[in-house]
């Protein structure tokens, strides 16, 4: 059983959502209407450069898609994966080789031995959180829609 | 998109790095206390004003045509009209979702509203609902005549009964519905139970709990997968607005075949496929999303507000009002003219079990009682008080009173009314937050007249 609470601190998901540019989507869907397109939408709607990596597409969101993580040309701050839990440990050692900063998988995307090959090659990983729901509960709006952000703060925040 | 856009949204947000001079947020468990005054606010970022603005606005000036098609193909949160969504709303909504522990909520402008809005976004026509009997006259009212009438069977089941439950699974049923605590006979839902029954044949279990609220039961953590309230009673606390409001755990698996209709492309929402695209969150945004903005029923940012107002004091209110419910359950109980008091917390209570299980902070605060006199006996009851309000209402901060078989539950039939736990001289309390010996002097009053009545009865 992986544990999984050490893939979701709220600290580490901060730091990587401040601190990330380039967002590589592994699996992302030119079909408007996935979830992954809805992510990549969102997250290039906040400013960070999505690149995604689809052999079967060849530019999706107004960027080209590469067949592998390994033909990505500039440097991938997070790996964001949308696929099978069984292609993780594939993608987290081309995520090693390429020296990106976090492993981010989806919600039911977990595989202990991709963590593991992520881990010991110094990329941080994220497992069974969507990187659309963080952002927005950390940064964005998910409390413009009733949603339970579970965040508790007296704190003024710049405009949203 | 817009870089300028992209750049006030990313950058100076509320949490950034504890390098750059301000701390990232903790992943801390907050109290119940704490969450009922805090959740789903933060201060106004234009204002800072503290309390909870109302935005009292029927629509939201998009930046910008992309901006807006994002928000009504619900790749962004944004606010695109106040009969969907509005930010006083979302408040209250967030908070009701925290303090329950799910993953989000939707408000309505009443709790039958939210009833029926959590029901349709999961039913057909030809679809097939198991609800307890022991339930709320309104709620009876909008399952036997308008379910019925959108095509939905029913049955009813005795909810103390797992068998029942049980048994009365077909391969069209949808949902398990039943309340905490039934209104008025104080039966207590085991909703662990009933939740597995549920669960093992892929079925959500929906839970009313509007007599616990989440202070004294949050059923979610017993495996409830949708809880509603009706905000009107101890949410709002003081009796000055109508509203309800839906949560869902978000853990139910709505794509496990039996629902169609939540899982399949929607026709109502240009092919999307709500439990796929969103996980956790399909289910309410089909619920917002679709169901609110074609029911129609959208709570006002103003009551609202009221009903945050009332939060804030949740846990504090339902101390009193247990602590009054138990000291006027126990004066019922010793008195020759009051029988079969339903407060499930009295030690005799076959309930007693599962109030120790479910409710360990108290039964709530309504309950009924037989008064000597059958019909008339009931009525003089209510003649005879001077403080308890004669109302339909419960869960004000006032003491409340009202004869069931003549008002609430005046449309059901004779063995409906059994079911339901009602007799013909059944009174319910809503016991409130005033002095309760004043509240006990009330009820002398009140069988004093009944004791007078059944003299001259008795001479005549």
């Amino acid at each position: 059983m992986t544990d999984l609470a050490r893939y979701q601190d709220a600290l580490t998901i901060q730091r990587v959502l401040h601190t990330a540019s380039t967002i590589a989507i592994v699996g992302l869907s030119s079909n408007e209407l996935r979830a992954s397109y809805f992510v990549g939408y969102y997250l290039r709607r906040h400013g960070y450069r999505v690149i995604p990596v689809n052999p079967r597409e060849s530019e999706i969101l107004g960027e080209k898609s590469y067949a592998s993580l390994l033909d990505v040309p500039v440097p991938v701050d997070v790996v964001n994966v949308f696929r099978a839990p069984d292609a993780l440990p594939g993608i987290a050692a081309e995520a090693v080789a390429i020296g990106a900063g976090a492993l981010w998988c989806q919600f039911g995307v977990i595989n202990a031995e991709g963590a593991r090959i992520a881990e010991d090659g110094g990329v941080t990983v994220i497992m069974d959180r969507c990187i659309k729901v963080e952002h927005a509960r950390y940064m964005g709006r998910m409390h413009w829609l009733g949603f339970n952000t579970s965040r508790i703060t007296s704190v003024r925040a710049g405009l949203q | 998109m817009t870089d300028q856009f992209a750049h006030a949204e990313t950058v100076p947000a509320e949490t950034v790095p504890a390098e750059q001079g301000r701390p990232v947020e903790q992943d801390r468990a907050f109290g119940f206390e704490t969450r009922q005054l805090h959740a789903g606010q933060r201060p106004d970022p234009n204002t800072g004003a503290r309390a909870v603005p109302i935005f009292q606005t029927t629509s939201y000036v998009f930046e910008d045509p992309e901006s807006a098609a994002a928000y009504f193909n619900l790749q962004e949160y944004g606010n695109t009209y106040s009969r969907i969504m509005n930010p006083t709303v979302a408040v209250f909504e967030e908070r009701v979702a925290n303090l329950e522990g799910g993953a989000g909520a939707v408000a309505f402008a009443s709790g039958i509203a939210a009833q029926a809005g959590a029901l349709f976004t999961l039913l057909q026509p030809g679809d097939h609902v198991v609800s307890s009997s022991a339930l709320y006259g309104g709620t009876v009212n909008q399952f036997k005549h308008l379910l019925r009438k959108m095509s939905v069977e029913l049955t009813w089941v005795d909810p103390d009964d797992p068998g029942a439950w049980r048994n009365a699974v077909r391969a069209n049923t949808k949902a398990f519905f039943g309340e905490t605590i039934g209104n008025p006979g104080g039966n207590v839902l085991d909703i662990e139970t009933v939740a597995a029954i549920a669960h093992s044949r892929e079925l959500p279990l929906i839970v009313d709990n509007t007599f616990a609220t989440p202070y004294l039961c949050r059923p979610i953590e017993w495996g409830a997968d949708i809880v509603i309230h009706s905000a009107t009673k101890f949410i709002g606390g003081h009796g000055t607005s109508i509203g309800g409001v839906v949560v869902e755990a978000g853990t139910f698996n709505w794509s496990n075949g039996r629902f169609p209709v939540v899982a399949d492309p929607s026709p109502a929402y240009h092919g999307l496929q709500f439990h796929e695209t969103f996980g956790t969150y399909g289910y309410l945004m089909k619920l917002r999303a679709e169901t609110l903005r074609d029911l129609g029923a959208a709570l006002a940012p103003l009551n609202a507000f009221l009903f945050l107002q009332g939060l804030e004091t949740l846990s504090l209110r339902m101390e009193r009002h247990v602590d009054n419910a138990r000291a006027v359950a126990a004066f019922l109980q010793a008195h020759e003219l009051a029988s079969n008091v339903t407060y499930p917390d009295l030690p005799g209570s076959s309930y007693r079990p599962l109030v120790e299980k479910y409710l360990p902070r108290g039964a709530g605060a309504v309950f009924s009682f037989d008064c000597a006199g059958g019909r008339a006996g009931g009525q003089d009851l209510i003649r005879g008080v001077t403080l308890w309000s004669h109302l339909a209402n419960v869960g004000d901060a006032k003491s409340l009173i009202i004869h069931p078989a003549s008002t609430t539950h005046r449309q059901l039939g004779d063995d409906e009314l059994r079911a339901a736990g009602v007799g013909p001289g059944t009174v319910r309390l809503s016991v409130g937050t005033e002095s309760v010996e004043d509240l006990i002097w009330d009820l002398e009053q009140g069988f004093a007249r009944v004791a007078t009545t059944a003299k001259k009865a008795a001479t005549a």
